[in-house]
């Protein structure tokens, strides 16, 4: 949006205007080349490439025949690979939400001006400076049963406490949810803390007059003016979903069972351990096209439809 | 670090003692392996010193993870910077690097040596392509090893079980009695490792070849084969329930600890006990459960990317030679807790675990091809998904998993 109104004006030429321009742009367009050329050759090029492997019978090494859909087809009766399809439609909307509800209510939280609120601010901030493994392995100790939390609570004379959660096929994916969480909620809280510091303190004030209860106002107004905080988060914790897979090797390595397989795993397993580069890359093309399925609409209603009204 | 630090010192000591020669330029190999644990790189060190010794500079270059490892050397092989030796597993891991021309032919080597006679038939046939050898194998592991904690079954007044009928009844005995009967690590390939183990066992080794060689879908109507795929589901009851995500070192010290009795492993894991301070045939024994002894055998080759340049053809040469020296052989053989690939070698001076596995592999009969050996990556994974699938749901009947191998069977290349 921003980028669309900066060019308005200097697109209304006159000679010399364009000419000057010109010359401002021209050292911009060279820094900007090499930059342009990675993304063209390693982004875009490393794609196709990955798109055309997927319709060969490569193993070991690319090779460059051609078997139409057949990986495909066996893609879609694999079953881990559908089991990993499900698995991250359920891990993305629990970690996405999740994190979106706890983290605004973290942000309320220590928006009320409350004492040593630098300290809360690290101290939930922190989980996100741990890498994914470190979280991981982290959690797997809390959570295995003979040693972790379960232990503990029945250590304490709670004997016929469960909670094993990390060793039961239909729950461990939770409790990669779990882990999620504790790691991305505090980022979500900074971003909307930071858009809550935005708001301006006479929208309250008015509020307060109208005798508008405070619950209303976060959820009418505040809310709202938080959109952007809110599409950034939510565009940050997509990518980490979409790529989710440090986490679960570290924590279950797709365990118990293929109970938290996913898609990222299942590609790298088959291209640098199955020998199978033809299967994994078949399995990225599906993670590509969801992608692309899941942006569309809205890079559309973003910026396709924004220009056509301009024009 | 240490790594470099050592290697370091090993250019720096060859760099002086061969400084009036010619020779230290010429008689360098850069080694890619991914031997970095404790024990591996302790058996490393002995080939490299026996390099050293003959004259060369070892370069070493350990990179952690047998995938990463392979992929990073392939990756130089095919880019036309590879090193002089490359480690892979005995098996179809460089299939293709020889059907591409990437690797030197070593049979001339080989039949100077008579490698055909003193190396077992499944290593010699795994190493050789067309009639021809294209790597050089250093090792035999074996690969469905029982260990078991020896004063755990005298306190219980037990005998360690001979089959795998035997097996269960005693781990029941074991559980009644509080103890954890088999150490698991529950992670997929170990719950796979343990499956072999029964197979090869309890059904044979030619169903264990019909299996993962041949892929004979006509297995699944062999009742021997259902019988071994529900003794293999009545293990489960047999692992504690933290068994599952638990890595086999924490598995293998659940027996060092006498917490556990049984614990399925490769001849590795011996390298667990030695740390602790144990010795075998004393706190820990070690067997082969089934019927006769069938060893799953594998182990480690070196490939050599070809070149036409004289002097790394020698400095290949070197290598080989220095490493099936049987001197060189009984020593890295001992650290790595494997045995000596040559079977003509006097292996009086290594532990009772590597006697036994040398007197079990005396008989060709008892030899197996493991199934790094018999099967291609890809249908080793199928099969690993559907073991680990089996194995974590108690409710899946034999039937529907011998469904999932016939699958696996079909769609895997």
């Amino acid at each position: 949006m921003e980028t669309i109104s900066i060019r308005a004006p200097s697109v209304a030429p006159s000679g010399t205007k364009t000419r000057r321009s010109m010359r401002t742009r021209l050292p911009a367009a060279i820094a900007l080349l090499p930059t342009a050329l990675v993304v063209l050759v390693v982004y875009i090029g490393c794609m196709l490439w990955t798109v055309r492997l997927s319709f060969t019978s490569s193993t070991l090494l690319p090779k460059l025949d051609w078997v139409g859909l057949a990986q495909y087809n066996r893609l879609f009766v694999n079953d881990r690979f559908v089991t990993s399809a499900e698995n991250i439609v359920i891990f993305g909307i629990l970690f996405i939400s999740g994190c979106l509800i706890i983290g605004f209510l973290l942000a309320v939280f220590i928006d009320q001006n409350v004492r040593g609120e630098g300290l809360f601010r690290t101290v939930f901030l922190y989980p996100y400076s741990m890498s994914f493994v470190v979280t991981g392995v982290a959690w797997q100790w809390f959570l295995n049963p003979g040693l972790g939390l379960q232990k503990l609570v029945r250590d304490l004379g709670f004997e016929s406490f469960t909670f094993d959660w990390l060793v039961n096929q239909k729950m461990a994916i939770y409790t990669i949810v779990i882990a999620g969480l504790w790691h991305g909620s505090g980022l979500t809280m900074a971003i909307m803390l930071a858009g809550l510091r935005g708001i301006d303190k006479d929208l309250w004030k008015a509020a307060r007059v109208d005798g508008i209860p405070t619950w209303r106002v976060y959820t009418s107004v505040v809310i709202p003016l938080l959109r952007p905080m809110i599409v950034t988060a939510v565009v940050l914790l997509a990518t980490g979903v979409v790529k989710l897979y440090d986490l679960v090797v570290a924590m279950t390595l797709g365990g118990p069972g293929i109970a938290t397989e996913v898609p990222a795993k299942f590609v790298m397993d088959h291209l640098f351990e199955r020998n199978n580069i033809a299967l994994g890359t078949a399995a990225a093309t599906m993670m590509l096209i969801t992608v692309v399925i899941v942006l569309a609409p809205w890079v559309y209603a973003r910026y396709i439809r924004a220009e056509g009204r301009r024009a | 670090m240490s790594m470099k630090t050592r290697v370091s010192a090993y250019t720096l000591s060859v760099a002086l003692f061969c400084s009036t020669g010619a020779m230290a330029q010429q008689m360098k190999a850069e080694v890619l392996h991914w031997w970095t644990s404790a024990g591996e790189s302790a058996s490393v060190k002995v080939f490299a010193d026996q390099f050293t010794k003959a004259g060369g500079t070892w370069v070493d270059n350990a990179i952690a993870g047998g995938a990463n490892a392979r992929t990073a050397g392939i990756n130089r092989m095919v880019g036309g910077n590879p090193p002089t030796m490359m480690q892979f597993n005995t098996g179809k891991q460089f299939d293709e690097l020889v059907s591409n021309g990437l690797v030197r032919d070593v049979d001339a080597i080989a039949k100077a040596g008579k490698w055909r006679e003193i190396m077992p038939k499944p290593i010699v046939d795994a190493t050789v392509r067309e009639g021809k050898f294209y790597a050089v194998p250093v090792n035999i592991h074996g690969q469905n090893w029982m260990f078991y904690n020896t004063k755990v079954f005298a306190d219980a007044g037990l005998e360690v079980p001979k089959t795998f009928p035997e097996l269960v009844a005693t781990g029941e005995k074991l559980k009644a009695k509080g103890i954890i009967p088999i150490a698991l690590g529950g992670q997929p390939n170990w719950e796979h490792n343990l499956f072999r183990a029964v197979l090869v066992g309890h059904g044979g080794a030619d169903m264990f070849r019909k299996l993962y060689g041949a892929r004979d879908p006509q297995i699944a109507k062999d009742p021997k084969f259902k019988e071994s795929v529900e003794l293999f589901g009545k293990m489960r009851a047999l692992v504690d329930p933290g068994s599952p995500g638990r890595n086999w070192n924490d598995a293998t010290a659940l027996v060092i600890t006498n917490k556990a009795a049984m614990h399925f492993n490769g001849d590795w894991a011996k390298g667990e006990f030695i740390a602790a301070g144990q010795t075998a045939g004393k706190e820990y024994g070690c067997t082969v459960v089934g019927q006769e002894p069938k060893l799953q055998i594998g182990g480690d080759v070196f490939v050599f990317p070809a070149t036409k340049d004289k002097s790394q053809l020698a400095v290949q040469d070197k290598l080989i030679e220095v490493m099936l020296d049987p001197t060189t052989q009984i020593e890295f053989n001992k650290k790595k807790g494997s045995i000596p690939v040559r079977m003509d070698v006097d292996v009086s001076s290594m532990d009772v675990c590597a006697q036994k596995s040398h007197a079990i592999l005396s008989d060709p009969a008892n030899q197996v091809e493991s199934m790094e050996i018999l099967s291609t990556p890809n249908f080793s994974g199928a099969m690993q998904d559907a073991v680990t699938q089996y194995w974590n749901n108690p409710s899946m009947s034999a039937d529907a998993f011998m469904e999932k191998v016939t699958n696996a069977m079909r769609d895997a290349t």
